[in-house]
């Protein structure tokens, strides 16, 4: 237990995670929604790079004299949860974009009221063009 | 190095090519023509690799001659070839169905880039198969989630848009998870090729951290699988996406994402970790049962039949995940065998669903009235899917459910055997409306004349029920695979 002020990283990540994934399940916006999935998968990161350290260690770039090395390899593999994590941003992003032509709203209680009048109409037929609401600010 | 030997990279990498060649060329017709072909020669690979594996064991691939612990492997054992092989033949069987389909559902101008988002949910589910390395996992996982929201979000209902919306937050959390945990076995292990996971972390194990990470990922695959508490997002993805998707990610990406589960769980931790150390054995039982009584009973009251069919795949999943909980031989292949029967019944009865959409328009119950008559082929397909899936005997369904039933009564678990009863119980009230609708009632409106679907269509849908009556009639094959492939995992695991 004595090392946990040295462990600050991690408290960071978890505390950012724990913010993020709250922000998703207690926010009505869909944006709020993206941004605190975006915070959730942030906090990954930072716990992915940090797992990396080795104590002492230097930045793994060969240099003279240097014998210890902190570990490249997490950093790699989050450059690819990086773009991964930008792609479902943006496909997230479109998302709210068609829904906001579709619905004329971006707040998923408005939608879900939306929802249920489609349900009750029980047709499976509505058009995405005919929502009066997408042309109104 | 022959091309023989890049087979095991050639199955992912044939539709990954092929994606972006769809949204070059930008034609609807020369888009599924090209995603025809390459589906099929997906198939073809991955039935070669099958044979492979059973004449000659497990297959490692070094991607860019790397060695296995330090490079990416991938890695063909029986159970991936034999999930290779069903991903890829639902690919290929849909891919013929989607030609009429798709036209009707979708924009011209969209065509060509739902194919290209299609190739792409293929090709990242092909590679989680193929592949031996834990955090390659998690990325064609992404590739095929990310391409999945697109495909489901063209349906043509605006309700497509919030139910993929839903699934993209679900999704994303349930991929997170999957990451953390594969932080927290990297960290304990410095590893991530999974037999060399396998090999550490018994020495390991019995630490938080990597228990830690054993929950994240159980829970991250728990919500990709739509395990029973986990599943909201499932019922309203699949009832608003195009015909062709709904098929196809019913039939495939649950499965694979099961494929998942039993490589975390009982190759890489070992059966002794996952199901014997920790509790999570009585959790799968608890879970797989309250999801398949649940999501049964939750479908036999829906007036939209692919929602229903949508909560009864909800209920099968259930069924899987309460055979590996019996975490005997015998759960765990019927847990397989139930896997790939349940791929071939979805497969049928969202593909006949998608040709009666095709000619009337509507998935609703009540539009369904009479239709018996003016659909023969189509609805006695239902029918037949129906009965596969309440597991009447001569169908598939009949045979993963016997093996369940078996596991548990080995296990002593009547009450388990008992509920696995009601729950068929709860499909046969559910199938019935549909059969009491479609052949017993007058059709409400003035008959527009609805003829029976295209033969493009058809063939598709008779190809899955035929394979499920073959693969109901000759256990041998599939219930080979599944017992060899139980041997080798729990082999494997020690």
């Amino acid at each position: 237990m004595s090392n946990l002020p040295g462990l600050y990283n991690y408290w960071i990540a978890v505390c950012l995670m724990m913010a993020g994934f709250y922000i998703v399940i207690s926010h009505g916006n869909l944006v709020k929604k993206l941004v605190g999935l975006a915070l959730f998968q942030t906090s990954v990161f930072i716990f992915y790079i940090s797992l990396g350290k080795v104590a002492d260690g230097d930045a793994p770039i060969v240099t003279p004299g240097v014998t210890l090395y902190s570990n490249p390899l997490p950093h790699v593999l989050i450059l690819t949860a990086i773009v991964v994590g930008v792609a479902t941003t943006a496909v997230g992003l479109a998302l709210v974009v068609r829904i906001y032509e579709a619905y004329g709203s971006v707040e998923e209680d408005e939608i879900q009221v939306l929802d249920g009048a489609d349900d009750d109409a029980n047709e499976g037929t509505t058009s995405l063009e005919e929502t009066p609401e997408a042309d109104r600010q | 190095m022959s091309l023989l030997d890049h087979f095991p990279v050639l199955v992912v990498l044939l539709p990954l090519m092929a994606a972006p060649l769809c949204v070059l060329i930008d034609r609807p017709r020369l888009a599924w023509a090209l995603s025809l072909a390459v589906s099929w020669l997906s198939l073809a690979v991955a039935a070669s690799l099958l044979f492979q594996v059973l004449g000659s064991g497990p297959i490692s691939y070094r991607l860019g001659g790397w060695p296995p612990p330090w490079g990416i492997e991938y890695r063909i054992d029986l159970l991936s070839a034999y999930v290779l092989l069903i991903v890829s033949a639902i690919a290929a069987v849909v891919m013929v169905f989607a030609y009429h389909s798709v036209a009707a559902e979708i924009a011209a101008d969209r065509i060509a880039r739902f194919y290209a988002a299609l190739l792409l949910v293929l090709a990242g589910l092909l590679g989680i198969v193929a592949t031996g390395d834990a955090f390659n996992v998690f990325v064609f996982l992404e590739i095929s989630s990310l391409a999945s929201y697109a495909v489901i979000s063209m349906g043509r209902d605006r309700r497509a848009l919030h139910a993929a919306f839903q699934y993209l937050v679900m999704g994303t959390i349930g991929a997170t998870f999957i990451l953390i945990g594969i932080g927290f076995l990297y960290m304990m292990t410095g590893t991530l090729n999974m037999q060399d996971l396998a090999d550490r972390l018994p020495a390991v194990s019995d630490t938080r951290t990597v228990r830690v990470g054993f929950a994240f990922l159980t829970v991250g695959i728990g919500l990709k699988l739509a395990l029973f508490p986990l599943h909201l997002w499932l019922p309203n993805a699949y009832a608003y996406a195009p015909s062709a998707v709904t098929a196809f990610l019913a039939a495939t990406a649950t499965k694979v994402a099961v494929y998942v589960l039993l490589r975390f769980l009982l190759e890489i931790f070992g059966a002794d970790f996952s199901l014997r150390a920790m509790p999570l054995d009585l959790i799968l039982i608890l879970l797989g049962l309250a999801g398949a009584l649940s999501a049964s009973l939750v479908a036999v009251f829906q007036e939209d039949i692919k929602r229903m069919l949508a909560y009864s795949s909800v209920a099968q999943i259930g069924y899987m995940v309460l055979g590996i909980g019996l975490a005997s031989p015998t759960g765990i292949s019927a847990a397989m065998l139930h896997l790939f029967n349940h791929a071939l019944m979805k497969g049928a009865l969202f593909l006949a669903l998608g040709a009666v959409a095709y000619r009337i328009g509507s998935v609703a119950l009540r539009d369904l009235a009479g239709l018996g008559r003016r659909m023969p082929w189509s609805m006695a397909a239902i029918v037949l899917g129906g009965l596969s899936l309440i597991g009447v005997p001569p169908t598939a369904g009949f045979v993963s459910k016997w093996y369940l039933v078996l596991g548990s009564l080995e296990q002593g678990l009547w009450p388990v055997a008992l509920l696995i009863l009601l729950g068929s119980l709860l499909a046969v009230v559910y199938i019935w409306k549909l059969v009491e609708t479609a052949y017993f009632k007058e059709p409400q409106t003035a008959p527009v004349a609805v003829r029976e679907a295209p033969l493009s269509m058809l063939i598709p849908v008779w190809i899955l029920v035929a394979a499920n009556l073959y693969f109901g009639l000759h256990t041998e094959i599939s219930v080979g695979v599944a017992r060899q492939s139980t041997v080798q995992l729990l082999g494997v695991a020690g």
